[in-house]
């Protein structure tokens, strides 16, 4: 165990799938009680540096400290402790198809706590209540929308009250006034809850809106990290390419096209 | 660990101090129950309280219930800080009655 000043701290993260390298030595480090983005283009290594801060990769080298736990070093029951301080919604909500919305929610209080099933209740609907989900508990998760399944993910992740509430494209595929609505959302989860929220979004207004720092990766290495307006005054063409939405320039490299052709290896 | 009660005119009222969370707040809820079930109304002290979990606020959503139907009251008093702004993200600070302090308590 080490101590970080940080509440996320990654060192020098190397990581592959097979023989294709994903992220080339990242630092990433995020304060108690920040709002941090990651964004990048599709491929350019955000998911899978959340799920090594989730320790549901591991990584070639380099070190991933959560709330002072090197959790690539750590035991099960360790990384157990530490999960139930973290909260993770994912994109399609991820909710168990063959239980209710409400039943969903309060899993993991049932599942973690010795609660009075009243308190339970009382605790998954306020998180309904905040999601704008009430008097959807008895419903089926197939019986929910796109927008409402991301909502009742949130909820889920939440009901423990995490110190760390990770959230994969919290904005992808919803109507625009619930896209703001869920982004006040996040800035009050901060505030009255003090989380730390680190979020990987696509969506460049709602990036600006919530972020506190972000972080855009590209090709798996860390391009900047930085403030709203340090990135948005970022003279980096691809950081510039990112924000006005132009497409990147395609380097041929005619020697290694021809061999990706004919051989099929990089 | 129990939390500090005492006796404010024909009030109960309970001291909740530092942090309620998951681990102590069925402390609170068993002593808020305990108070009600002696047909006391409820004055629950916030101004030592620096954190409140959900399972804290649920608590006392189930109390102040309880203590609707007996026709007795719950009353928060001093909540400020976070504890203040849970409340408010609850909308729950448009429910119960919260008074700024003791001094506000009339007979």
């Amino acid at each position: 165990m080490t101590v970080a000043s940080s509440i996320i701290e990654v060192n020098n993260l190397v990581s592959h799938y097979g023989d294709r390298q994903i992220l080339k030595n990242v630092d990433f480090s995020v304060e108690q009680g920040e709002i941090r983005v990651i964004m990048g283009g599709s491929g350019s290594g955000k998911s899978t540096l959340l799920n090594h801060l989730l320790a549901l990769l591991s990584p070639t080298s380099g070190t991933i400290n959560v709330d002072n736990i090197d959790i690539t070093s750590a035991n099960r029951k360790t990384l157990t402790a530490l999960r139930q301080k973290m909260g993770v919604a994912f994109q399609g909500g991820a909710l168990f198809s063959s239980m209710t919305v409400g039943e969903n929610i309060k899993l993991p209080l049932k599942h973690h706590t010795k609660l009075d099933d009243n308190t339970i209740d009382i605790m998954a609907r306020l998180k309904l209540e905040l999601m704008n989900l009430s008097g959807f508990e008895d419903l089926m998760p197939s019986e929910l929308s796109g927008g409402m399944l991301k909502r009742a993910g949130l909820a889920r992740a939440v009901i423990m009250d995490p110190k760390i509430l990770f959230f994969d494209e919290p904005s992808a595929g919803l109507d625009p006034v619930t896209s703001v609505e869920l982004d006040e959302l996040i800035l009050k989860l901060r505030d009255a809850m003090n989380m730390t929220i680190v979020v990987v979004t696509h969506e460049l207004e709602s990036a600006f809106k919530i972020a506190d720092k972000i972080t855009v990766l590209f090709d798996g290495e860390v391009a900047i990290t930085g403030t709203v307006d340090e990135i948005k005054n970022s003279t980096d063409v691809r950081i510039q390419n990112l924000i006005n939405r132009r497409p990147r320039e395609e380097n041929v490299d005619a020697e290694k096209y021809m061999q990706r052709l004919t051989t099929g290896r990089n | 660990m129990t939390f500090p009660q005492c006796t404010h005119l024909h009030y109960q009222c309970l001291q909740l101090n530092g942090e309620v969370d998951l681990h102590n707040s069925p402390q609170v809820r068993k002593q808020l129950l305990n108070i009600l079930k002696k047909n006391q109304s409820v004055l629950v002290d916030f101004s030592e309280l620096s954190y409140i979990d959900s399972s804290g606020i649920a608590t006392l959503v189930e109390a102040f219930n309880i203590a609707k139907n007996k026709e007795l009251t719950l009353t928060i008093v001093a909540a400020s800080g976070a504890p203040l702004q849970v409340l408010e993200l609850t909308h729950l600070d448009k429910v119960f009655t919260l008074v700024n302090s003791m001094a506000d308590i009339k007979e």
